[in-house]
């Protein structure tokens, strides 16, 4: 075998791995990843927690519906979703879709699934007499989950949080199906390009996503033990 | 919406019908290989984590930590477009000559469920009392052994679950396949799609199968979970 790898592959493209053609296009690459993760995490949070206060509801008409959704995301593949998307929004607003919109769409549909369900068992995490104790001070059934039951449950489902976006980070990589110019995607452009340097151009591309997703898992252990030791005193 | 005829009837009969079921065989083979392997790496990962030899123990955190935080697909890229220029030649004529893509897409799967996997296992490990081990090993057995024949098959049977599970993201992870080529159900959605313009037929019919792959699945851990693990309706684990 010949000299394995020529790293200068990364060196020569390396603003194009960052931003995309960005100044003289649109912008993507490492910064179109994390912008469409961050959009996702923010969107998936709210509609996760809206989805998992509606799985726990009293009310049959709600929740068995709703319950009936969530399992049927979380039976597909994520590959699915966003086809889905991607046919579907364009037909429903009778029109041409952004690409980008198409990936927050199905990766916020997708992970707030998920997250419902880490909400769902971190309220059940929650001891019953302290519902029954709020219920029965008076407060209603919504003042008692505010109040009472998601403030305590919330800081149990950090960590299954932070798990569920190096997740979603790993998974805006799926944006390439659908032809949004994300890291993986500008990847792909250089190595279709340079041609003989595919190992050298994934090896670096696993490395950026590696240091992040491994930041944030690191992260999630690190409160898992702090979280644990607060709540044992 | 109004102008579309969703019309089921082109997928259920001939080419198509064909196409799906090829596509669905393909992801049963794909899923099967490399849950066989990924559960025979993961195994082995779980039990380097646990020993007390530092270099072992460092190279199998970081196998897991490399192989859980990069997306499959880059993996997928990598052992596809990559593998060329690491493997000696004479692997590669011989993977060339089995079926390339299926191979690449095989290896990626195996080491990304492998470390999901692994984790799973060592949590199955650290499940069974220490005193096990302790007992094993002042009976004489050596550490290989004592793993071997007291912990791993009480650890495993504790582990089915949560490994059934890693099947099943298996089998919703091998729809990623498509993007090197290889024949499965989300590829031949796609085939169909491009062929026959229903794309909505297209994607409801393998949207249909994998949604029945996950609730048989589903249904095998509860029944696994309520008839083997907790016969009498409490908790062990």
């Amino acid at each position: 075998m010949e000299s394995i790898f020529d790293f200068s592959v990364i060196s020569n493209n390396f603003l194009q791995f960052m931003i995309g053609r960005y100044p003289n296009g649109p912008l993507g690459g490492l910064a179109l990843t994390l912008i469409l993760a961050f959009i996702s995490v923010i969107l998936s949070i709210i509609f996760g927690l809206i989805l998992g206060l509606l799985c726990i509801s009293r009310n049959s008409f709600i929740r068995i519906p709703v319950s009936f959704f969530v399992n049927l995301i979380r039976a597909m593949p994520l590959l699915m979703v966003i086809f889905w998307m991607f046919f579907l929004l364009p037909a429903l607003t009778g029109g041409k879709f952004p690409e980008n919109g198409t990936v927050v769409f199905a990766l916020t549909i997708f992970t707030s699934c998920y997250i419902s369900q880490i909400v769902k068992a971190g309220i059940a995490s929650i001891p019953k007499g302290q519902t029954e104790a709020s219920l029965s001070s008076g407060l209603t059934y919504w003042q008692t989950m505010r109040y009472v039951v998601l403030p305590q449950g919330l800081r149990n489902m950090i960590p299954s949080f932070v798990n569920q976006f190096v997740s979603l980070i790993k998974d805006t990589s799926l944006g390439y199906i659908v032809g949004v110019s994300e890291l993986t995607q500008v990847a792909q452009q250089i190595n279709n390009r340079t041609q003989n340097y595919a190992a050298e151009i994934f090896i670096f591309l696993a490395i950026i996503y590696f240091i992040i997703c491994f930041a944030f898992t690191t992260l999630s252990r690190w409160l898992e033990k702090n979280l644990a030791w607060r709540k044992s005193i | 919406m109004s102008s579309y005829q969703f019309d089921l009837s082109i997928i259920t009969n001939g080419k198509f019908a064909q196409m799906l079921l090829d596509g669905l065989i393909t992801t049963i083979q794909l899923s099967s290989v490399s849950c066989v392997l990924a559960f025979i790496i993961g195994l082995n990962i779980a039990v380097m984590r646990l020993t007390s030899f530092t270099p072992i123990r460092i190279f199998a955190q970081c196998y897991l930590e490399f192989f859980r935080n990069t997306p499959l697909i880059v993996q997928l890229f990598f052992w596809y477009f990559g593998s060329f220029q690491i493997l000696p030649t004479f692997i590669n004529d011989w993977l060339n000559n089995l079926n390339f893509e299926f191979a690449a897409a095989v290896i990626a799967l195996t080491f990304y469920t492998s470390a999901f996997i692994a984790e799973d296992i060592r949590s199955g490990i650290l499940a069974i009392p220490k005193e096990q081990m302790e007992a094993s090993r002042s009976s004489g057995f050596s550490y290989i052994r004592s793993m071997h024949y007291i912990i791993l098959p009480q650890a495993v049977r504790l582990t089915i679950p949560p490994l059934i599970n890693q099947f099943l993201n298996l089998a919703k992870n091998s729809s990623m396949a498509m993007v090197i080529g290889v024949g499965e159900l989300t590829y031949q959605a796609r085939q169909i799609e491009s062929q026959s313009f229903k794309s909505f037929e297209a994607f409801f019919a393998a949207t249909f199968i994998y949604v029945c792959i996950s609730f048989i699945i589903s249904g095998i851990i509860n029944i696994y979970d309520k008839k083997v693990l907790n016969p009498m309706g409490k908790g062990t684990h």
